[in-house]
């Protein structure tokens, strides 16, 4: 019985853990941050499928095992009120697994929250109701603008607002977020590492508008970047740098 | 006439309304004409005070001072018992001071804001369906799904949990009544007058009340007056569970028959004392929390206006160090319901009583230390997330203990597969997976990305659907013989249980998906990609929603003319089960003697406790005890 329950979980766990990593879960792996977190979940997967697996089969095993049958009706079964060693087994268990993911999970914090090099750029955020204005710091002059561009492999620190209420700044592909609180200055910091168009998405409930507060991050070889920031900073000059 | 509006009761609720309104207005207007402020009427100052007064002078009206009062003046009162026990359904509409009567209350409100709140989830998902908007515009949607939570959480989740152990827990200790029936009435009547208030912010001008169960200031500060509606009814139904809390630590502490030693306590009555100690600890702080936005927006304080010196995020800590342990006030009572009804279906005793007990008062305690996990994106400061990491994943531990525990009950039992059972044994693989989401939320490098997403959609409705729902589910189909003397339809719960499972899985395990992806939280719209699996979650759910109307029929039809229950159909050894179906009016003729433990199945002649006359009604545990199978 055991060798049979214990083949039956070994046999679902990997299958369980097959199917989970073989769905593509994120949107593309934007920057340095991505890969990162992207192990990191798959860490998590490999724990967390065998766990539920045991726990279901465990409870599956016995409703099929023990099931009252026909001329059962009036028994109890055996008055079975624990065992010590058990216990022990299953305390001491999820702790280690616990601790051990928590010590991976900080560790990978402490890294990705890391303090920038000094001279990162900076770009700053701010989260309007409903919209998301940015504005860097070039040697063209400031350019402040609603899409924000990005040279990548390149580190960049952004500095994020609010003014009206709390908005949260996410980009999916960089995988990070953190909220604009107004009365305060949030910011994470990381390097873009993929050259393209990515998703910025409002994850604060900020109002009415909050599901169409969304903005768009272009990641640009050097060169272009240089480019394309020249000509909006020209562009900003000329407006004013309203906005 | 004139006599029906002195009596406690409906007219004289209505009237004094009428009066509180009345009062209001006078003194709004009376006080902004003294403060020579103009317009001397203005309707949202109006409301202001009447959300806060008028449901005081309904309380007045129905009859829940009446004896108080007539008490505080020094005049005589007669403790007659008229107000105790229904002999007819209309004691059920009136100030009852039965813990019977004011359990089968709060049990029906309860369901009819949980209906109500899930038809706003079908609009919800009904407007999800497509990209685009479809039949409501955002000020609406936002508006649907704060009613949506906030109904659910505090007019169905945490107040059906006190209705049944209300009902149960006197009894279940051999109890005559709670400590404070009076006080237990005046709790239950906070509810319904919450509830209503709720839904009338959708009468607000600018709408209901759209920031969220959450109400985030800035946010909830400037939102239009329907937001005063949650600000305030939420007041009145934290009072509400406050007040029962309290009457149930009164009564478990004082109330236990004698022989009754905490151990051998059956674990809902310590499912439930866990869970009051989480209530009168951590309510007052949502209260705070509300009090504080209602004076930011009323009186122009500055608790979360920067610019004033306030502190926004202050707003979260607060509101949080309440809304995490109320997570676990509506966990932990289905806890107890699944251990009664596992021992009893499996005919074993809960595996590792004590360490169930005392996994209890662990969640108790840890609950209080890591509400801000709800914050790891907030802008607080970085290093308050490690040591909150840390404390969120330690609760994993003695939950585990407790999932672990259950499936060890089940094991060489004899398991009778009915109903409850397949609730209690869904919601251990249902509440497994919300549990697993849970410990990976606590990993904050994970957690910063998928904060706000359709990730945390899931995961909610894991622990709080497969979690407290499932329980909620077998705690009622276990207990309606017991409450109505009739059993329900056995085949119908079947119905109603695989419909439920299949669909509330196909409903809520994608959106793990999409939130991993990229959707956000709290949207009317989002982006094409998501389209196909938001129709496919949009069609199961309707398929969930309709197959709760299986279990409405089920419950109606069988309370109305179902066959009638014996005192113990499920053959249990607890003292609820040794009286009647349902119970005398007084519960016992004589206390009950407790003189074992509450799960000693298997051991011949075994006795919990001696109910009424020993020669005619002991009941010892199975006949032919010793299991039938190796």
């Amino acid at each position: 019985m055991w060798v049979s329950l214990a083949a039956i979980i070994v046999v679902a766990s990997a299958i369980g853990i097959g199917i989970m990593l073989a769905i593509s879960w994120f949107p593309a792996q934007g920057s340095n941050v991505a890969p990162k977190i992207d192990t990191f979940w798959n860490v998590l997967i490999v724990v967390s499928v065998p766990i539920f697996v045991s726990v279901v089969t465990m409870m599956l095993f016995s409703i099929w095992r023990w099931r009252q049958r026909p001329g059962e009706e009036g028994l109890d079964g055996p008055p079975i009120h624990g065992s010590t060693k058990l216990e022990v087994i299953w305390t001491i268990i999820p702790t280690i697994i616990i601790a051990a993911l928590s010590t991976y999970a900080a560790i990978l914090l402490l890294d990705i929250q890391a303090a920038p090099a000094k001279g990162t750029r900076v770009v700053n955020v701010n989260g309007i109701q409903f919209a998301w204005n940015f504005e860097t710091k070039t040697d063209a002059g400031p350019v402040k603008s609603n899409l924000l561009y990005l040279p990548v492999n390149e580190p960049v620190t952004f500095d994020i607002r609010s003014k009206d209420v709390i908005h949260a700044f996410w980009v999916p592909a960089f995988r990070m977020q953190v909220d604009a609180v107004p009365g305060i200055t949030t910011s994470y910091s990381l390097t873009p590492t993929k050259v393209g168009s990515f998703d910025i998405v409002c994850a604060e409930l900020c109002g009415l508008g909050h599901a169409y507060m969304r903005s768009t991050v272009t990641v640009l070889p050097p060169a272009r970047y240089k480019a394309v920031m020249a000509g909006l900073a020209h562009a900003s000059a000329a407006v004013g740098g309203s906005k | 006439m004139a006599s029906k509006i002195r009596q406690a009761g409906w007219y004289r609720a209505l009237a004094f309304t009428i009066l509180g309104i009345a009062v209001c207005i006078g003194l709004s207007t009376g006080l902004r004409a003294a403060f020579g402020l103009n317009p001397v009427y203005d309707g949202t100052a109006v409301l202001q005070i009447s959300l806060l007064m008028v449901p005081i002078f309904f309380l007045g009206g129905i009859g829940c001072f009446d004896y108080w009062l007539r008490w505080a003046s020094g005049r005589k009162v007669v403790d007659d018992h008229a107000d105790h026990g229904a002999k007819s359904w209309k004691d059920y509409f009136k100030v009852n001071t039965d813990h019977k009567v004011i359990g089968i209350q709060y049990i029906c409100v309860s369901f009819f804001f949980m209906f109500v709140g899930g038809l706003m989830a079908m609009l919800v998902r009904a407007e999800l369906a497509a990209p685009g908007r479809q039949f409501v515009d955002p000020n609406t949607y936002n508006g649907l799904f704060s009613v949506h939570a906030t109904l659910l959480i505090f007019l169905f989740v945490i107040p059906v949990f006190a209705g049944i152990a209300n009902y149960v827990l006197p009894l279940m200790i051999g109890a005559p009544d709670m400590a404070f029936p009076r006080l237990n009435a005046l709790s239950f009547w906070m509810l319904p007058l919450a509830g209503v208030m709720m839904l009338l912010s959708f009468l607000a001008p600018g709408g209901s009340f759209a920031a969220g169960w959450t109400a985030y200031a800035p946010l909830s500060v400037d939102a239009p007056i329907g937001q005063a509606f949650f600000t305030i009814a939420v007041q009145f139904a934290g009072a509400s569970s406050i007040a029962t809390a309290l009457n149930f630590l009164v009564t478990i502490i004082t109330m236990r028959a004698p022989g009754m030693t905490f151990f051998r306590m059956p674990l809902l009555v310590w499912a439930n004392f866990s869970t009051s100690l989480l209530v009168v600890i951590a309510t007052p702080f949502i209260a705070a929390s509300q009090f504080m936005v209602l004076l930011d927006r009323a009186l122009g304080f500055n608790f979360f206006n920067p610019a004033g010196g306030g502190d926004v995020l202050m707003y979260q800590h607060v509101f949080w160090f309440y809304s995490h342990p109320a997570v676990y006030i509506m966990m932990l009572p289905g806890f107890g319901i699944i251990s009664e009804v596992l021992a009893t279906r499996a005919r074993k005793p809960v595996f590792g009583y004590r360490m169930m007990a005392f996994s209890l008062l662990a969640i108790v305690l840890l609950g209080f230390t890591v509400w801000a996990h709800h914050m790891f994106v907030s802008g607080m400061p970085n290093w308050v997330r490690i040591p909150m990491m840390a404390t969120t994943a330690i609760i994993a531990i003695p939950t585990g203990i407790k999932i672990f525990s259950w499936v060890a009950t089940l094991w060489r039992g004899v398991l009778k597969m009915d109903t409850p059972m397949l609730w209690a044994t869904g919601f251990i693989a249902m509440f497994t997976l919300g549990g697993i989401s849970g410990v990976m939320l606590a990993m904050v490098p994970l957690d910063i990305h998928v904060s706000d997403t359709y990730f945390i959609v899931a995961h909610i409705h894991y622990v709080l659907f497969g979690g407290s729902l499932f329980t909620i589910f077998a705690g009622i189909y276990f207990w309606f013989p017991k409450m109505t003397g009739r059993m329900f339809n056995e085949k119908l719960g079947k119905i109603h249980f695989w419909l439920t499972f299949v669909f509330f899985n196909l409903t809520f395990a994608p959106m793990h998906l999409i939130g991993v992806q990229g959707m956000p939280r709290r949207v009317s719209d989002y982006a094409e990609q998501f389209a196909t699996w938001n129709m496919i979650i949009s069609i199961s759910s309707f398929i969930l929603g309709l197959s709760s109307l299986i279990f409405l029929y089920n419950m109606v039809a069988s309370w109305r003319s179902g066959p009638k229950a014996s005192s113990n159909p499920w053959n249990s050894l607890t003292i609820e089960w040794q009286v009647s179906s349902p119970p005398p009016i007084f519960n016992f003729d004589t206390i009950p003697s407790v003189v074992g433990g509450p799960y000693e199945y298997g051991v011949p002649g075994a006795v919990h406790a001696i109910v009424g006359d020993p020669a005619k009604d002991l009941v010892p545990a199975g006949a032919g005890a010793t299991e039938g199978h190796s």
